[in-house]
């Protein structure tokens, strides 16, 4: 019998480390690092302090995205503190000569939209950031990581990190999505299907029919919020759509060399005989638009069922449910359609790329944004906001009495001026339903994709989307 | 770089802190995280649900006040990577945390910071919420080499990966200092991948 193959993960894995470390860990080299304002001038100072500089500058790369304010980036920042991290990251990237996509730059964005567009993120690549939503770079067939801030001063001083290696699930996604189901509802499917913590100790490789069908850019929106399942980190190995996706990116390689590299991506997919620690099917074309109602992303429906009551839930998530169900002010067994909203939200690392923007443009056009609802569009990259203004979608959004805002994290995690006031409900294309996530602590949030954002933007309240389409 | 001494066994009161999946998000809320150091943010640990609770959440339970290790439920510092989580809890006064399960970010930043995620099987957890809820005063006692939980409801056996314990027994959790020992070993690596080096022929 012959050994069997190996997986994405072992093979980055094993090209990675430098060195094995005692106890079972694994000194990682890491070959892309992505920093931003909010977990890096710490880490720097710590730098500073123990005498230290960075190690690889050449691949180290800065935004600003959580700060940043989406009516106005002008500087001085009008909040005083984000000014502060503004500066203290310009600072540390002037001395370590990183580059900064600063908003002057024309490249400014989410981390996790920015990477890919410019092709900074590549097949085979160790990546790490200071934020949990790293993973989203697992679309190409990346191994990547979140990190915490002491985590980037390693990054930075070392260009490693000290990590076990994870188990590797495969998820099988088979069949074909239905109309008005997106790549938003196949992961909130997953992290309903396997709970919040399911993939803890795990990464995840999804595959299968559905997800060899989707673009790179659902791909992202699958891989982003692995997070949100327990697992660090989750990928998709890399194809056709994922070479032709790089042809011509700024920092993708060029002529010949993108030839050599598209070789060499390919050799790092998964083996047909790869062996696994962990399989799951899923069947892709039973999937409905998905709806969270509660204050974790695993406590999702289909948008045509009904909210799951006390007695038919577990003994032990029975008090979850009681506390989700309080916090939200929603009653069991009810409909999720017709929940009202108050706002919406359209944008986030998860679904603010152009592709997302055109499906909720679709939608938008359809009618006008209902009385009583605030309803933001928030492009997650100055390069999205370009494509999307020059396709007109701005225009179809604004018409539609949405807000056309500037590029930024925004609502989705509320260290911006973008809240939710009060008790006030949103719909969000976001990634995490938290009690008080998205800036008010009594505020509430229901995740769903762009389309159903939009959707519920003109009804005023939950919408089942395949009825706009 | 001056060596750390190693941690073999934290002492002290425990607060409990019932419920799975609490996340960062309610630990250390994002409008906190405006800020450039780490300094000053233990006083705004869980301070939305604490307002919510209005008065009666653990932390400001006075039987609980001065406890330095904290006894959580599963999946506990889920969500968001910010070490401000672990920076704010230790800031308040705990040194080790207790519970079903931990996140991965949170307990590796955890790991990064000296603090040790102790994990415990489902009914000794239970037993040790009860006993330090009916006697808050008492003190419990982490080994980290025998990997056990001493309390007035009896010893139990813990859950920490192998090379986490090994980190906090030596004094290496600041991996930094590790990292660096591997020396021309990075360049070595960094010359063998192809996409450092522009694909070459």
């Amino acid at each position: 019998m012959s050994a069997a193959g190996r997986n994405l993960l072992q093979k980055v894995w094993d090209a990675h480390t430098v060195r094995e470390l005692p106890g079972g860990q694994t000194q990682l080299f890491i070959g892309l690092h992505l920093i931003h304002e909010v977990t890096s001038p710490q880490a720097f100072a710590m730098l500073r302090e123990m005498g230290l500089g960075v190690r690889f500058p050449s691949l180290t790369f800065a935004t600003v995205d959580h700060i940043i304010p989406t009516t106005s980036q002008r500087r001085p920042l009008a909040d005083p503190l984000a000014e502060e991290m503004l500066v203290a990251l310009e600072r540390s990237c002037a001395e370590s000569g990183i580059p900064l996509f600063d908003p002057a730059s024309g490249r400014q964005g989410i981390v996790h939209v920015i990477g890919p567009e410019l092709g900074l993120t590549q097949p085979g690549m160790t990546i790490a950031c200071g934020d949990s939503h790293t993973a989203t770079h697992g679309a190409f067939g990346a191994v990547a990581f979140g990190i915490g801030t002491s985590q980037v001063r390693d990054v930075l001083a070392t260009q490693c990190l000290a990590l076990a290696r994870p188990k590797v699930r495969r998820l099988d996604v088979g069949g074909k999505l239905s109309p008005g189901v997106y790549a938003k509802d196949v992961i909130l499917a997953i992290i309903r299907k396997l709970g919040v913590k399911g993939g803890v100790g795990f990464a995840y490789e999804y595959a299968g029919a559905a997800i060899d069908a989707m673009t790179i850019e659902e791909r992202l929106t699958v891989c982003n919020m692995s997070i949100e399942g327990g697992a660090r980190c989750g990928y998709v190995n890399p194809d056709d759509t994922t070479f032709d996706y790089l042809r011509g990116r700024e920092h993708a390689p060029e002529g010949e060399a993108f030839e050599r590299a598209r070789q060499s991506w390919r050799g790092i997919a998964s083996d047909p005989d790869a062996a696994y620690d962990d399989e799951v099917e899923i069947d892709g074309s039973s999937l409905a638009p998905s709806v969270t109602w509660g204050i974790h992303p695993g406590q999702s429906v289909a948008v045509d069922e009904c909210l799951p009551v006390r007695r038919d839930a577990p003994l032990d998530e029975r008090a979850a449910l009681d506390e989700a169900f309080a916090f939200m002010g929603l009653e069991p067994g009810k409909p999720v359609a017709g929940v009202p909203i108050d706002v919406a939200f359209i944008g986030s690392c998860t679904n603010g790329r152009i592709s997302d923007l055109r499906e909720a443009a679709r939608v938008a056009k359809t009618g006008r944004v209902a009385p009583n609802v605030r309803a933001l569009v928030v492009p997650g990259s100055q390069s999205v906001a370009r494509e999307a203004r020059a396709e007109g979608l701005d225009e179809i959004f604004r018409a539609a009495g949405f807000e056309w805002r500037e590029a930024g994290c925004s609502m989705c995690l509320a260290m911006n001026p973008d809240k939710l006031v009060g008790r006030e409900v949103c719909a969000s294309s976001s990634n995490r339903n938290f009690k008080g996530r998205q800036g008010s602590p009594t505020g509430r949030t229901l995740l769903m994709s762009p389309a159903m954002v939009a959707a519920a933007a003109l009804a005023g309240k939950v919408v089942d989307v395949r009825e706009h389409l | 770089m001056t060596a750390t001494a190693g941690i073999e066994r934290i002492v002290g009161r425990g607060c409990v802190l019932r419920g799975d999946n609490i996340d960062t998000d309610r630990i250390i809320p994002a409008r906190f995280l405006r800020c450039v150091t780490f300094d000053g943010l233990g006083e705004h640990a869980f301070e939305d649900d604490r307002a919510q609770a209005k008065g009666d959440h653990p932390f400001d339970d006075e039987r609980f006040a001065g406890a330095s290790i904290l006894i959580v439920g599963h999946n506990f510092g889920s969500g968001s990577s910010r070490e401000h989580a672990p920076q704010a809890l230790m800031r308040w006064g705990f040194r080790a945390f207790v519970g079903g399960s931990f996140a991965e970010i949170f307990a590796g930043n955890c790991t990064a910071l000296g603090l040790p995620c102790l994990t415990l099987e489902e009914d000794d957890l239970a037993a040790l919420m009860d006993a330090v809820v009916l006697s808050p005063e008492h003190e419990i006692s982490i080994d980290l080499e025998a990997r056990s939980v001493s309390s007035r409801a009896g010893v139990a056996r813990a859950g920490i990966p192998d090379g986490v314990q090994r980190q906090l027994l030596g004094g290496s959790w600041n991996a930094t200092a590790v990292l660096l020992e591997a020396g021309d070993a990075i360049e070595a690596t960094a010359a063998r991948l192809p996409y450092v080096n522009g694909y070459p022929r």
